[in-house]
């Protein structure tokens, strides 16, 4: 963690491009865009018989959004993890298919009981991509060096809960979609402020907690072979939790209070290494939840709803239409285009795993569930390669939130847990969770350039030992 | 750091394993259960996106899927119309399935396994999968006959052929065209079930099979059936026959303080008769001492032989349950001799007791499927002939057969006579409720020189007049004689 390690960690030129991976991403990248390419050819043999002149000009904005990305991530960062681009865009390129997909069905049922046509949300999609590469080129153009990103701490942590409590503040009239007070609609767009809060807290998290970690390590006393944290030190952990509540309370947000906790506390660890903070996040959590449910009928019914959907046939039919299309998909599925993924509310949104479930059946659920699993598993490595206490936390932390997002989404469609009403990143519909998604990779993509970056060949080569003076190393 | 960022690396990784478990218990082991719940249409669309196979009828589809351009993509049609309607029954979205598009749902939507390599063509070949079709024995000309002729009547009629067990007619009135439950407007479809299950006169219910009747006298065919077997009796042999039998008043379920003949007429001036005179003028007196003297058994068997067995069958339409139910008394022996207390029979089973009279004994199983096709026309299913099993002896049958046709000659059923063929039938009038006119039956056949041509029996519900046994004859024996001349090609109804 030295500059005195990194610079021993000298390494040949002469196979600079095998190095970097670029390469290697490229070849990834276009096995994705054929991939996407190919299943969108599906949908439209599956639904007409012929493929459309769509699957042409969808297949071309996304191979050349996503070449573009690649050159930037040439030029930018170089040395990054080859594997985070070609990831993501294999799962942007096949949430485009499965909204085309839906589009088709909300257009048809649309044209059989005579209703306007409506306009369809891929269209839309590739335009918020389009946003989401430039915000991810703003990112890595912006964002040199990772650790300048701790200088702006407090800043970021102001903007991040201004952006947060901001829908909770606003008229319904302005924040209010579906139920969940989380929007803020201005001039015709809705955006989603909790998604960008996530990064900017995330950020602070980590600058925050790697500041204060020797005061949170600190234990006072052990109570059953755990250390137990001084009371006072207890301040960072109860506010967060305090915050999400908040998040609950004013703006009927479950997921987003569950994620934003689990964030916390998982980076809190991290920070530590003390199992007591998992346990006291745990405990906070069992009675926060606790309190929702007999105080908050919103979180009751959810609770309700997932315990026994059966006996809630009339409402709970969210969850009932996402198990009916899982298992009506079975292990292989019924192919894109063949199943009924529009019976499910929100299945361009919250439900695009039941979409996946359905049509591509467990082995296509698995499938995506591992190229997550990849992103989230290249986010730790970045995090262990890393050699600044901030950069690993961040890159921890964002991998974390990654999975843990996933966790949240896809156990609330299969029933594991109860819904909570977030988005599947990269996969679903929706400009903000798309476009924070951007961004979080661009920020992996830039610790990990700089975790991968080979420190500049020494000027001369170093005395040998005997001669060396005495060398002072400093962090 | 690095310790806890491999600490919780790994714990998310067990976190995916959770989903993946939980992916395949949703996906897989629970698949089945959760498929083939009631509110899950996702199998009913699936099913809506293939071609459903034909209902066909002397060449005729009475039941076919036309291709449409909305999300079902097709629709379901009954050029048949309400002739056929308690037959082909329903196909609807919402209520599920009737009739033979519920009892030959596999071969129809083509997920029967006779259809495998039709499927697995359609597989290679890339053509969408389609249905089977159903070839019905059915004679269209004599099921149109019959459903006219029960115009205004609640009830039903079932034509056989004696030989083989083909339904070559079956109508239950009042009817109903499946088109509209069958069509795709959720709202159109739930306005017309809400009207049929709410009409009293129940035009969804097919009363050939699904509804099963006090046989009244028609159940003396089987007490003679019973007398004659025992080799003791033959038509000639003089059986009691008083103006008035005594009933016990001991046990409450009898009603009747005693039994009468219709009018209170006397069958033989109150002295002794022969079976054949009782048969033919249906003396009820005479009916209800035999069977008080053949004895419970001896009428069970006989009934169950002929199919009153008390369990359900199939045709493939379900078919309810005929039966001659508890005898607990004398006096309900007596009035089971009758074929009231607690005798049911559906018109199917009044039509297969004729039929067995018809071909000497021998009953050959009701069946209304002649073919099963693939779509590619290749036969894969169906049968010519019915199981056959005997019932009674050939002579006990010849026996009999002289004594119905003594009935249509001389007796309660002259109205369904055809000039040309020995027809032989029973009458009866069937009290159900009371203060209710009586439902009136007609069983019978016509046979050509000693061939069985075929079997009929006809039931108008409510359709007698109280105490007047000639009335049950009069109102169904002249849609009987009309099916079997439309059955044996004859023109002209009378």
């Amino acid at each position: 963690m030295t500059e005195a390690t990194a610079g021993m960690r000298g390494v040949p030129s002469q196979d600079e491009a095998l190095r970097t991976g670029r390469g290697l991403e490229l070849a990834l990248l276009v096995f994705a865009i054929l991939t996407v390419t190919a299943a969108d050819a599906i949908v439209d043999l599956n639904t007409t018989n012929s493929v459309g002149a769509d699957v042409v000009t969808y297949g071309a904005g996304f191979t050349l959004l996503w070449l573009a990305a690649h050159i930037v991530v040439r030029v930018l960062a170089p040395y990054a993890d080859p594997l985070l681009l070609p990831s993501a865009a294999l799962l942007n390129g096949l949430g485009l298919v499965l909204i085309r997909r839906l589009d088709v069905a909300v257009i048809e049922r649309a044209r059989q009981s005579g209703d306007p046509i409506p306009r369809g949300d891929a269209s839309v999609q590739i335009v918020w991509t389009g946003l989401g590469l430039a915000l991810f080129t703003a990112t890595l153009l912006i964002v040199r060096n990772h650790k300048a990103l701790a200088r702006y701490a407090y800043t970021l942590a102001f903007a991040g809960l201004t952006f947060l409590a901001l829908p909770a503040l606003l008229p319904a009239r302005y924040s209010e979609v579906n139920g969940a007070k989380i929007w803020i609609k201005l001039f015709g767009f809705t955006i989603q402020p909790g998604e960008f809060a996530k990064l900017a807290l995330m950020v602070f998290f980590a600058a925050y907690l790697v500041a204060k970690r020797d005061v949170l390590s600190l234990a006072s006393r052990s109570v059953l072979g755990i250390d137990l944290p001084r009371g006072r030190d207890l301040g960072p952990v109860i506010m967060a939790w305090a915050l999400s509540l908040l998040v609950l309370v004013g703006e009927s947000d479950l997921g987003t209070s569950l994620l934003f906790f689990g964030i916390f506390v998982a980076m809190l660890y991290i920070a530590t290494e003390r199992t007591s903070w998992v346990l006291i996040g745990v405990l906070l959590f069992a009675g926060g939840a606790f309190l929702a449910y007999h105080t908050i009928p919103h979180v009751r019914v959810r609770f309700d709803y997932w315990l026994d959907p059966f006996g809630h046939r009339a409402n709970a039919t969210q969850i009932l239409q996402a198990l009916f299309g899982l298992a009506t998909g079975g292990v292989l599925g019924t192919g894109l285009g063949n199943g009924h993924p529009e019976m499910v509310p929100f299945a361009k949104t919250d439900f695009i795993f039941a979409a996946i479930g359905e049509e591509l059946g467990m082995f296509g659920l698995v499938a995506v569930l591992l190229v997550y699993a990849i992103i989230v598993e290249r986010g730790f490595r970045t995090s262990l390669q890393v050699r600044d206490a901030f950069g690993k936390l961040l890159a921890a932390g964002l991998a974390f939130s990654l999975a843990w997002q996933v966790f949240v989404v896809v156990g609330g469609v299969t029933k594991l847990v109860p819904l909570t009403g977030l988005t599947s990143p990269f996969l679903s519909y929706g400009g903000s969770s798309l476009v924070a998604n951007f961004a979080l990779v661009g920020l992996l993509l830039r610790i990990s350039d700089g975790a991968r970056r080979p420190a500049p060949p020494p000027a001369a080569p170093p005395p040998p030992l005997a001669e060396a003076v005495t060398e002072v190393v400093t962090q | 750091m690095n310790a806890p960022v491999r600490r919780v690396a790994i714990a998310v990784m067990v976190l995916f394993g959770l989903l993946i478990a939980n992916a395949n218990y949703v996906q897989v082991i629970n698949a089945d259960a959760l498929r083939n719940d009631p509110s899950n249409l996702r199998p009913l669309l699936s099913e809506y996106q293939r071609q459903r196979g034909e209902i066909v009828v002397d060449g005729r589809a009475i039941a076919s899927s036309r291709a449409t351009d909305d999300r079902l993509r097709y629709l379901r049609q009954y050029p048949g119309g309400p002739a056929y309607g308690t037959l082909t029954g329903f196909y609807s979205l919402i209520y599920g399935k009737s009739g033979l598009e519920q009892a030959e749902a596999p071969i129809l939507s083509g997920e029967d396994p006779r259809l495998f390599t039709s499927r697995l063509t359609d597989l290679f070949t890339g053509r969408d999968p389609r249905g089977g079709s159903v070839v019905l024995t059915i004679n269209a000309h004599a099921q149109q006959v019959a459903y006219q002729s029960m115009a205004g009547h609640r009830g039903a009629v079932v034509a056989l052929d004696p030989s083989t067990g083909a339904i070559l007619a079956m109508v239950s009135t009042p009817s109903y065209d499946p088109t509209v439950l069958s069509g795709h407007d959720p709202k159109k479809i739930s306005a017309a079930y809400q009207k049929l299950i709410t009409d009293p006169a129940s035009p969804v219910l097919n009363r050939a099979v699904n509804q099963n009747y006090p046989p009244g006298s028609v159940f003396k065919v089987i007490v003679a059936a019973a007398a004659l077997g025992t080799g003791s009796y033959h038509p000639e042999t003089q059986i009691p026959a008083p103006d008035s039998l005594p009933l016990s008043t001991s046990t409450p379920a009898t009603t009747t303080r005693s039994l009468h003949n219709f009018d209170g007429e006397s069958c033989a001036g109150g002295g002794p008769d022969t079976l054949i005179h009782a048969l033919t003028i249906s003396c009820n007196t005479a009916f209800g001492q035999l069977a008080n003297t053949l004895g419970e058994d001896a009428i069970r068997q006989q009934a169950e032989a002929f199919g009153l067995t008390g369990e359900a069958s199939a045709v493939p339409l379900p078919v309810s349950a005929s039966t001659i139910g508890e005898v607990p008394d004398e006096p309900a022996l007596k009035l089971t001799g009758i074929g009231q207390m607690n005798v049911k029979m559906t018109p199917l089973q009044g039509a297969m007791i004729a039929a067995v009279v018809a071909n000497r004994g021998t009953l050959a199983q009701p069946y209304l499927v002649s073919q099963v096709r693939a779509p590619d026309l290749t036969v894969v299913g169906g049968t010519t002939q019915g199981d056959e099993r005997r019932v009674l002896s050939s002579d006990v049958a010849d026996q009999l057969g002289t004594m119905m046709a003594s009935v249509v000659q001389n007796g309660t059923g002259t109205l369904a006579q055809i000039p040309g063929y020995t027809v032989g039938g029973k009458t009866g009038t069937a009290d159900n409720a009371p203060g209710k006119p009586p439902h009136a039956w007609f069983v019978g056949y016509a046979m050509q020189d000693s061939a069985p041509k075929v079997a009929v029996a006809v039931l108008i519900e409510n359709g007698g007049v109280a105490g007047n046994e000639t009335t049950g004859g009069r109102a169904a024996a002249p849609i009987a004689r009309d099916v079997m001349k439309a059955v044996l090609g004859i023109q002209g109804g009378g």
